[in-house]
């Protein structure tokens, strides 16, 4: 297909030498994938579940974040209701500020939450409301933490919210007391334990005798938060949206950090041991290997079963942020499927980079792509399986081709060794379904 | 866990809570998707364009295409113009659709973009290629609501295009409302059987019902076409289908183009499907098809049969005002209690409506627009009812209360068949009413004990 001139610098094979052209804002006038910055805040806050979410901006933005995301709690599940300012005509000329002390007001005696976070929106940013001096003030007057999120939408893509999240995160860390935290303990950044993923992860660290501190965001509470500064050691999972956090952490307070994938057999082996020798205790150590041996053996087997009906089939990709992506095209050799097209909506040229190395020479590479043109690649590349979020799905299911959701909608978790397993499973049900041999394109072909 | 609903209605002036619509754009572009070969473009940052199309895509489980600004800092400071200007040449070159169908958002409103100014500036420059077609309306998402978006899409298609050429047509117009491609395809086998050319704006079948084919059509084969919207102009009526969604595109044509207009409901329900068949019978100047009386003996019938589980039964209709009007008539004319009636969209004319309908039968019901779902699980507290009629957001409620839901309206977002099988006309109402009869049928079930449970209901 004819890519727009601006967009071909975009897009490249992995052999090439030329490098993908990234970080850049949409070229207006795209049908792009990408979403704006308040989306960003907005998954990566919202699953700490015994806070107030307001959304201070126009109805739609609350309403599409309303309970969207799969990220579950154990506890309180105020995180699931949609609270909104409502802004109408008559704040958008008086100004929004009242509106908004009212409803936090209206909110605290209602609900009574450990503390609150307001979002910002395009709307409010450019009608000036100080959202800022609005949450300190019900800070003092309701003796709640009310913390600023500023997050309007124009102020870039989804990794620029992620950005305003974390900085909304530093405001609650180092606010509560660390008594009692033991020398192996650590906080866990960005995973918001969709379909349950943080509770696998946590399970393994606690076997190897690691304390868990916080959990950020996923099952998250404001408690644990505000006490994340007494972990000794940050783990980070899904970089883009969390690397921030710890870095702020480390220069405060010292706390190391290491980025890792629990994702796949070797990321998630490779996360643990991480951990352990981070601790340097032998028994720590040992008891790590046992886990990795045994989590590793209980599903090898049937990993190895999948991969002999999807060997050589082919794969395509288009995820959020570039560390998923990694994880992906190295879970996919796993079970012997090549990666035929990988994008990203927001990786870095050095993320491009490392994904260069990653996949094979014909690999496509794309940043920020739109559905007419990967619709055209996965028809051109012949896949049989497009793994995205909610807006490819049905275009993979028009072309006939499997889909495996690993974003906001995925209903099974995927993280940890089980995790592997489970995305072998879903990925050899997708591609092996028989309902592609009735689809057009692909009669005939899907059961060979 | 879920239920956080304390029972006690405090006064909320400030805050939604769990609200009972969305923003305007999403409306405009539902209704742009109806136009054939139409990409939708939000002038706007590009979370709305990512929201709008991620919501519409799990309401229909259909991709859903739309273009989008993509506001910047700067576009905020200095206002959108550059970019909607750039995105025209975008959008031409790249996926080069038949019409442009711009609607605007809170950020573009503030900053005071001009949208027809744009427009002809970036016509004049070459960037909008000749023959091709570009529409807009305003959508600020403060106010109205998804439907009052609807509304004035449709609007914009008419008054940019309609055109009255002196000479009527034989034909007549049918603005369908916001309903489902399973409806709208409903109405036009409706008019077809009174034998009444005609035209449906919008019309999202073949779009958002689309079958599989091995292909991933940009723009789908369905939607009216410009030729059609043009001689909407020269049509001898417009039947306009639910107030909140239709009447204002209806008005337009009446005073721009000279075509009267008959203002019904949405056609779901007998006495609302009465109507609408009595209209579709003076405009055509025939005879009931023997067919459509037959299916509207067939709902009585079922109706009649099942009296005994629907009767007294309260019910609790929320979703948008077109819907929860005909809803509201249909669950009375039923027999059932519509005990709690909310929506989250404007407008007092909703509850005089609604106070109307129920005037003999529940004139104590609670009533309420610029409701929201929070206030409604308040309601229903307070008075239990059997049964929950609305959109997807309804489970929780559901849920902490043990009440079923029969799903209609939009959005629903977690089951699948509204948009294949329609909610309007004689059949579309007795699918509904067999959904109503078999949810309460199943409690029954579920909840006699073993002595009152009964083979034969």
């Amino acid at each position: 297909m004819d890519l727009l001139d601006d967009r071909k610098r975009q897009v490249v094979t992995a052999g090439e030498a030329r490098a993908v052209v990234c970080d850049r804002p949409s070229v207006a006038g795209s049908v792009t994938q990408r979403a704006c910055s308040f989306c960003g805040s907005r998954v990566v806050l919202y699953p700490i579940a015994d806070a107030l979410h307001l959304v201070h901006g126009p109805v739609g933005c609350a309403a599409y974040t309303w309970d969207i995301r799969g990220a579950q709690s154990s506890g309180p599940q105020l995180h699931r209701l949609s609270f909104n300012t409502d802004i109408r005509e008559e704040e958008v000329i008086f100004g929004g500020e009242k509106k908004l002390a009212r409803a936090l007001r209206e909110l605290v005696a209602i609900h009574r939450p450990k503390g609150a976070f307001v979002y910002a929106t395009c709307l409010t940013g450019v009608i000036g409301d100080d959202v800022e001096a609005v949450c300190r003030m019900a800070t003092a007057e309701l003796g709640i933490p009310v913390i600023p999120v500023q997050s309007e939408g124009f102020k870039g893509t989804k990794k620029d919210g992620y950005s305003a999240a974390c900085r909304a995160l530093d405001q609650l860390i180092g606010t509560g007391p660390t008594e009692g935290i033991g020398p192996h303990s650590v906080n866990i950044l960005g995973d918001f334990n969709i379909a349950g993923e943080i509770w696998v992860i946590k399970g393994y660290l606690e076997r190897m005798g690691v304390e868990v501190v916080a959990t950020m965001t996923g099952d998250g509470r404001m408690d644990t938060i505000r006490k994340a500064h007494g972990a000794r050691l940050n783990i980070v999972q899904c970089a883009g949206s969390m690397t921030s956090v710890a870095k702020l952490m480390k220069e405060k307070y010292g706390i190391p950090y290491v980025q890792v994938s629990f994702f796949g057999l070797e990321d998630c082996a490779d996360a643990l041991y991480q951990v352990a020798k981070h601790f340097g205790d032998p028994g720590m150590l040992r008891r790590t290997k046992d886990i990795v041996k045994a989590e590793t053996e209980a599903v090898l087997p049937e990993l190895a079963r999948i991969r002999r009906d999807l060997e050589g089939k082919k794969a395509a990709l288009y995820v959020g942020g570039a560390f998923k992506a990694f994880s992906l095209v190295k879970a996919l050799r796993q079970i012997g499927m090549q990666v035929a097209m990988a994008g990203t909506q927001t990786g870095g040229p050095a993320d491009y980079e490392h994904l260069k190395e990653l996949c094979d020479a014909d690999t496509i590479l794309a940043d920020d792509s739109n559905p007419l043109e990967m619709a055209s690649w996965l028809a051109l590349r012949d896949v049989d399986l497009f793994i995205g979020g909610v807006k490819e799905r049905p275009v993979a299911f028009k072309l006939g081709i499997g889909f495996c959701d690993h974003n906001h909608e995925r209903k099974i978790g995927l993280a940890g060794f089980e995790g592997c397993a489970a995305f072998a499973r879903e990925v050899h049900a997708t591609v092996t379904s028989p309902v592609w041999s009735l689809v057009p394109r692909r009669a005939g072909k899907a059961l060979s | 866990m879920l239920d956080s609903t304390p029972s006690t209605v405090a006064d909320r002036v400030a805050l939604k809570i769990n609200p009972a619509k969305t923003c305007q754009p999403v409306g405009a572009v539902y209704a742009a998707l109806g136009v054939h070969g139409c990409l939708p473009h939000s002038h706007g940052s590009q979370g709305c364009c990512a929201y709008h199309r991620s919501h519409l895509t799990r309401h229909f489980k259909e991709p859903v295409m739309a273009s989008t600004s993509s506001f910047t800092e700067g576009s905020s400071v200095f206002g959108g113009m550059a970019n909607l200007t750039q995105a025209f040449s975008t959008i031409f070159e790249m996926y080069d659709p038949d019409i442009v169908a711009v609607h605007t958002t809170c950020l573009s409103e503030v900053i005071g973009d001009d949208i027809p100014t744009i427009i002809s500036k970036a016509r004049e420059e070459g960037r909008i290629p000749e023959g091709k077609v570009v529409v807009h309306c305003n959508t600020p998402s403060f106010v109205g609501s998804h439907v009052t978006g609807f509304s004035a899409m449709v609007k914009g298609f008419v008054k940019y295009l309609s055109e009255s050429t002196g000479t009527p047509s034989t034909a007549i117009n049918i603005l369908p409302g916001w309903v489902e491609p399973s409806d709208m395809t409903e109405i036009k086998r409706l008019v077809a059987a009174f034998g009444l050319p005609m035209t449906m704006l919008p019309d999202t079948s073949s779009v958002l019902d689309a079958p599989a084919t091995g292909e991933h059509a940009f723009f789908p084969k369905g939607g009216t076409t410009l030729p059609e919207i043009k001689a909407m102009g020269d049509a001898r009526a417009t039947l306009s289908l639910g107030t909140w969604a239709s009447l204002d595109a209806a008005t337009l044509l009446e005073t721009t183009c000279g075509v009267p207009f008959q203002d019904l409901d949405l056609p779901i329900g007998l006495a609302a499907t009465d109507r609408f068949i009595e209209s579709l019978r003076g405009l055509a100047g025939v005879e009931v098809p023997a067919q459509i009386e037959d299916e509207r003996g067939r709902l009585v019938d079922v109706i009649s049969d099942m009296h005994q589980y629907l009767s007294g039964r309260k019910v609790a209709i929320y979703g948008d005002p077109d819907h929860v009007i005909a809803l509201t008539e249909f669950c009375r004319d039923m027999d059932m209690l519509p005990v709690h009636v909310l929506t989250g969209s404007v407008g007092n004319a909703f509850e005089t409506r609604i106070k109307d309908i129920l005037a003999d039968s529940v004139p104590d019901a609670n009533v309420k627009a610029q409701g929201d779902l929070f206030l409604l699980h308040q309601w229903i507290k307070n008075e239990p009812v059997d049964l929950l009629l609305g959109t997807t957001y309804g489970k929780f409620i559901g849920r902490a209360e043990d009440i079923p839901l029969v799903r209609v309206g939009w959005p629903i977002l977690d089951r699948v068949g509204h948009s294949y099988f329609p909610t309007v006309g004689y059949l579309g109402s007795l699918r509904l009413a067999v959904e109503i009869i078999s949810a309460i049928q199943e409690r029954q079930d579920r909840d006699a004990p073993d002595h009152a449970f009964e083979l034969v209901l």
